[in-house]
């Protein structure tokens, strides 16, 4: 099963169990333009699977309306390029509703936004915007990198009872693994993907298998790498996360998203008030994606950059 | 012409639409059936809301600081900033007669009108604005974030048009559950040139829902008079283009407002899909409580203030053969009854420190930094 059918899975299972499960968004009838929604309008109908004008402000609010009047809205923004349009709906809306109202309503919704890099699709469909979201208290922050985290993180976004940012990968679509039927993934709970002593590297997203062969290339230097697959963003995994960098005494965060001011910086600030641990961290530069593939490939991470990041770090 | 067919001087309507149907002649006479006793009914509560917004704003003085003004230096009550609807209670009054206690509601920034004719407890209103646990909101929200979802009051939003995607979810949601109950989105004028507008009116197009969008039009955003800033001829000829009918009102007249929301009212809630009531209002004080609106006209305030819609309601209850002193009795009332709201919002526990921790999420919730 990829990670595309894996999502479609998990929401179909939560639609059947709970009839109060609905999904909106443009384009879900045809599937969503991952395929992460094919053939569940076909199998719940158009008033459960709802395609909706291009109007995300809307799409978003009217899911928080939906969540206070009792639904469980699983909210499609197609790209987080697009929920750009809906940061009212999303941060001064569906994130305090439920404190700034003293707690007398809910707001038990999932939005999807695909983050990353997607081949040549340039600079406003290309962002990683995971820290924007993971500053803001209310907000749980889920970035699922492989089939069975983003069947199993989905079906615990659906059941937190809480505001989800969900950010599936605009690359990881395809990418396939084994989903066990009925497996959940907490919210909250990384992910060990490699157990080493020398250097602690913590990813999330499309650069966890990045991070993951940069592990093996550094195992034939000698070098053992405790990989870790954070998995959700907010809350983060910091037992897992601050007792390996203890252990290894060096971290390195690996993301996507421009380095500068990113969610690794909230790991490596953590790490270094907590351990004080070497620390080195790798993102994309601060530029806009580039269209053009030497542009787009300033923004990319490899398994090389992994590679010299984790040397350069345990070398200093 | 009876007083009580009184209209606002139309020079004052600075962007007078004649797009939607005109109100049907209403049934004056003076013995219509049931017309006196909700007459009394609409004013009582409009008295409410006046008592209400006056106390607040003297329990306010000494409080929040904007346009570079502050009010005489004492401590505060009432600390934060009050968008005061003062002028415009016919508005709440007159749509929310016609609305049951499990209807939902979506409203403003200026919103204490909305949510106590909605049927929220005055007491726990002024607790919340007071800053206090016993609050609507456990003192977490304020005047801007007033709520009673007991009473179907889904909250006062400090962002413009922000509540309208909301009631358009909200009425999604009733439909999709076939609930029978409707929605009424409370904005106002300056909402209008948002795009939550647009969007949440062709929403509630698009999946036919139960709502009552409700342009409370007081002429002014924030301090800017609102005809300039809007294209066009206005907000009840944007619903239309969209499909959205509606009427127009005069937003002082609760008599007229409480006739055309009971039509509409009748339209949503019989399937008919939404409505528009464009009910054209005045904000007699600034844009909030610090704000003496010295930049108004003079002139254009005192000509406003002739037809205070309390004072329409009276002419029009005099003419009916009410005698002023049951109108006398009903603001006394009034007023008793808010001044034990700000006895017991004085006297009410404070919220413990801890309390600013609860009600943030379930999952990531805690004393992080």
């Amino acid at each position: 099963m990829n990670y595309s059918q894996a999502a479609a899975a998990a929401l179909s299972e939560a639609m059947e169990a709970d009839p109060g499960v609905i999904a909106l968004g443009e384009d879900l009838g045809r599937g969503g333009i991952f395929a992460q929604y094919r053939g569940l309008q076909q199998k719940f109908g158009a008033d459960r699977v709802i395609d909706t004008p291009i109007s995300e402000s809307t799409i978003m609010g009217a899911a928080v309306g939906m969540a206070l009047a009792g639904l469980r809205p699983v909210v499609e923004m197609r790209v987080v390029d697009f929920a750009l349009c809906a940061m009212d709906e999303l941060v001064n809306q569906a994130a305090k509703n439920r404190f700034m109202f003293g707690g007398q309503g809910r707001v038990p919704l999932v939005v999807r936004m695909p983050i990353g890099l997607w081949t040549a699709s340039a600079a406003q469909h290309s962002q990683s915007l995971e820290a924007w979201f993971a500053h803001i208290p209310g907000l749980v922050v889920a970035a699922p990198a492989a089939p069975d985290d983003n069947y199993g993180l989905l079906a615990s976004a659906l059941a937190s009872g809480d505001p989800v940012v969900y950010m599936e990968h605009k690359e990881l679509w395809a990418v396939e693994g084994e989903v066990v039927p009925g497996t959940r993934v907490p919210l909250g709970l990384a992910r060990r993907l490699a157990a080493g002593g020398d250097v602690t590297i913590a990813s999330w997203s499309k650069t966890v298998p990045t991070c993951v062969a940069a592990a093996t290339e550094l195992e034939a230097q000698g070098i053992r790498a405790d990989v870790i697959d954070l998995r959700t963003l907010w809350p983060w995994d910091r037992e897992m996360v601050l007792g390996s960098a203890a252990r290894t005494g060096h971290l390195l965060v690996v993301h996507e998203a421009v380095q500068v001011a990113g969610f690794g910086a909230e790991i490596a600030a953590a790490a270094a008030e907590a351990t004080g641990c070497r620390i080195r961290r790798l993102g994309a530069p601060r530029i806009p994606s580039g269209y053009s593939k030497p542009l787009e490939d300033e923004s990319r991470v490899t398994v090389g950059g992994v590679v010299a990041a984790a040397t350069t770090l345990l070398r200093r | 012409m009876g007083s009580t067919s009184r209209k606002l001087p139309l020079a004052m309507t600075q962007h007078a639409d004649q797009t939607l149907s005109a109100d049907k002649p209403r049934d004056r006479r003076p013995n219509a059936p049931h017309a006196v006793d909700r007459l009394v009914a609409l004013y009582r509560t409009m008295a409410r809301i006046r008592a209400f917004e006056n106390a607040a704003e003297i329990a306010s003085q000494g409080g929040v600081q904007a346009w570079g003004l502050s009010t005489a230096a004492k401590p505060a009550l009432v600390r934060g900033p009050l968008h005061l609807s003062t002028g415009q209670e016919a508005v709440a009054a007159g749509v929310c007669a016609n609305l049951t206690r499990d209807d939902l509601l979506t409203s403003t920034h200026r919103g204490h009108g909305h949510t106590l004719a909605k049927g929220a407890d005055v007491n726990r209103m002024m607790a919340e604005l007071f800053g206090r646990a016993t609050g609507t909101n456990q003192g977490k929200g304020g005047s801007m974030h007033i709520a009673d979802f007991s009473v179907g009051m889904l909250g006062a939003n400090g962002v413009v048009a922000a509540g309208m995607p909301i009631a358009v979810g909200a009425a999604h949601a009733l439909k999709i559950r076939d609930r029978t109950e409707i929605v009424a989105c409370f904005f106002g004028d300056g909402a209008v040139n948002r795009g939550p507008f647009l969007e949440a009116l062709n929403w509630a197009v698009v999946y036919h829902l139960p709502v009552l969008f409700v342009c409370e039009d007081n002429r002014i955003s924030a301090t800017t008079p609102t005809g300039p800033m809007t294209g066009g001829p206005g907000a009840s000829a944007r619903a239309e283009s969209i499909g959205v009918p509606g009427a127009k009102v005069d937003g002082n007249d609760v008599e007229a407002i409480d006739a055309a929301a009971g039509r509409l009212v009748a339209d949503v809630r019989g399937g008919a899909g939404p409505r528009f009531l464009h009910a054209v209002t005045y904000r007699f004080k600034g844009h909030v409580s610090v704000d003496p609106g010295a930049y108004r006209d003079k002139a254009e305030v005192a000509a406003a203030m002739e037809f205070d819609p309390l004072l329409v309601a009276r002419r029009a209850l005099a003419d009916r053969g009410v005698a002023v002193g049951t109108m006398d009795a009903i603001d006394a009332a009034a007023k008793a009854e808010i001044d034990a709201a700000l006895t017991q919002a004085e006297s009410a526990p404070w919220p413990e420190p801890a309390a600013a921790y609860t009600d943030v999420q379930n999952t990531g919730a805690g004393q992080w930094r």
